[in-house]
């Protein structure tokens, strides 16, 4: 189990995976004692490096100021309702690009889930992300990231998100996970949360693949819309 | 900018003070090149230093140090003076670049040579700024021994080393969820020998 809060110094120096990373800086969204230590802690690695002194040369200064003079600096970030809009509708077409992948999909039979049983203790995507052989996917388009996480020992997949916006009206996002036999069971609709982490419904063990639809509000036996992301998982 | 004898708060190893650098980036967000070029030559040594430490590889730091400086250009706007200051920004672009490059090429030789910092040649610049890198760098060293033995050992394999937590758990022979911790408590025990405020 990960106790979110300690990961803070090796987020400032670099010494977290990605996964860990991704699910930090979620929780750094949320935690102002965290963001306040970070800050903090990074000016420290600054003094800590401060004795590290070597002047690079002089053709590399060259280089870099040739270089600059092609290149646009980047606007500053502003709150921008109309951006904010655009950007969300953007987002889903580009990210059906990577999912051509599920065209040839078939129908097939829904997986029960054993969420309900009482001998399970219960689980969270902790035990997933956590797993010595977690297996872990990045997606990452326009600014918005996910990473899926499956351990074939805990038998579960688990999904963090990043930025990711938010769907339109009347509709929500609906996770699935993908049989050998090509078959799709849903694994749960996701809150509407740009940066969240979540455990998938069902059993992950075999799974070939992941992948989230938009649903109408409430979701769908099967998908009845293309996958806005999916991924492989072996 | 000046040339003159170090103003109080000025960074080891750079030629200007925080609010002046905060200026320079400001300035060259806005496209002005000559500002960029003041910006690169007051921090460039200190950039390139943490970089050669961590890759280790001349040719390769030389690539990494002109990436770094390639993203500070596009992305000095989105420089926040409310998140800290112009200089642990910049290292931090600089590390997490560093990181990425020597964990990108495992095959590196960096990955045969030993890690101790203490058999391993610090960049070091002989001209410029030396005093107040030598006193800032004693100030450091002092500032080090108030760190356990593990807590040093494991902030200085993740920082200088470029190493992964688990990585370092395994190589100082820690459980796996310890190394972490003691890269945590290391640094808050640093920030509070050196006095280090936002």
């Amino acid at each position: 189990m990960i106790d979110i809060h300690a990961l803070s110094g090796a987020y400032v120096v670099d010494a977290l995976d990605d996964t860990e990373r991704s699910l930090f800086e979620a929780h750094l969204a949320d935690c102002p004692a965290c963001r306040d230590e970070v800050a903090e802690l990074t000016e420290t690695t600054a003094v800590l490096s401060s004795s590290l002194v070597e002047e690079p040369p002089s053709h590399l200064r060259d280089s870099i100021l040739a270089g600059i003079t092609t290149m646009r600096p980047l606007p500053p970030l502003v709150p921008d309702l109309a951006e904010h809009r655009r950007r969300r509708f953007r987002w889903m077409p580009s990210l059906m690009v990577a999912a051509a992948v599920l065209t040839a999909i078939a129908v097939g039979t829904l997986l029960i889930g054993n969420a309900g049983d009482p001998e399970q203790p219960v689980l969270t995507a902790d035990d997933v992300i956590s797993a010595e052989d977690a297996e872990r996917v990045r997606v990452e388009l326009d600014g918005a990231r996910a990473v899926i996480v499956r351990s074939a020992s805990v038998g579960h997949a688990a999904i963090i998100t990043r930025e990711m916006p938010p769907p339109p009206d009347g509709m929500v996002y609906q996770l699935w996970l993908q049989d050998p036999d090509g078959s799709l069971a849903s694994a749960g609709l996701m809150p509407r949360e740009r940066n969240q982490t979540l455990l998938l419904e069902g059993d992950a063990t075999s799974a070939i693949g992941a992948g989230i639809t938009v649903e109408p509000e409430g979701g769908s036996p099967q998908p009845t819309s293309e996958p806005i992301i999916f991924v492989a998982l072996s | 900018m000046s040339n003159d004898p170090v103003p109080a708060g000025e960074p080891a190893g750079t030629g200007a003070p925080t609010e002046a650098l905060a200026q320079l980036l400001r300035r060259s967000a806005r496209g002005d090149e000559a500002a960029f070029a003041e910006f690169y030559d007051a921090t460039a040594a200190r950039v390139h230093g943490l970089i050669r430490r961590v890759i280790r590889d001349p040719a390769q730091s030389e690539e990494v140090t002109q990436e770094v400086y390639w993203e500070v250009w596009r992305t000095a706007s989105r420089y926040d003076s409310n998140a800290g200051s112009p200089l642990a920004w910049l290292m931090t672009v600089a590390h997490r670049r560093a990181v990425d490059r020597v964990r990108a090429s495992e095959a590196s030789h960096r990955r045969e040579s030993s890690w101790s910092g203490r058999n391993q040649p610090v960049p070091h610049d002989e001209t410029a700024e030396r005093a107040t890198t030598a006193l800032e760098a004693a100030r450091v060293r002092s500032a080090m021994t108030q760190l356990t033995d593990l807590q040093r050992e494991a902030l200085q394999l993740a920082y200088f080393g470029g190493y992964t937590h688990r990585e370092v758990a395994a190589m100082l022979d820690l459980p796996v969820g310890t190394a972490k911790t003691r890269i945590r408590d290391g640094l808050i025990r640093l920030r509070d020998a050196l006095g280090v405020a936002r």
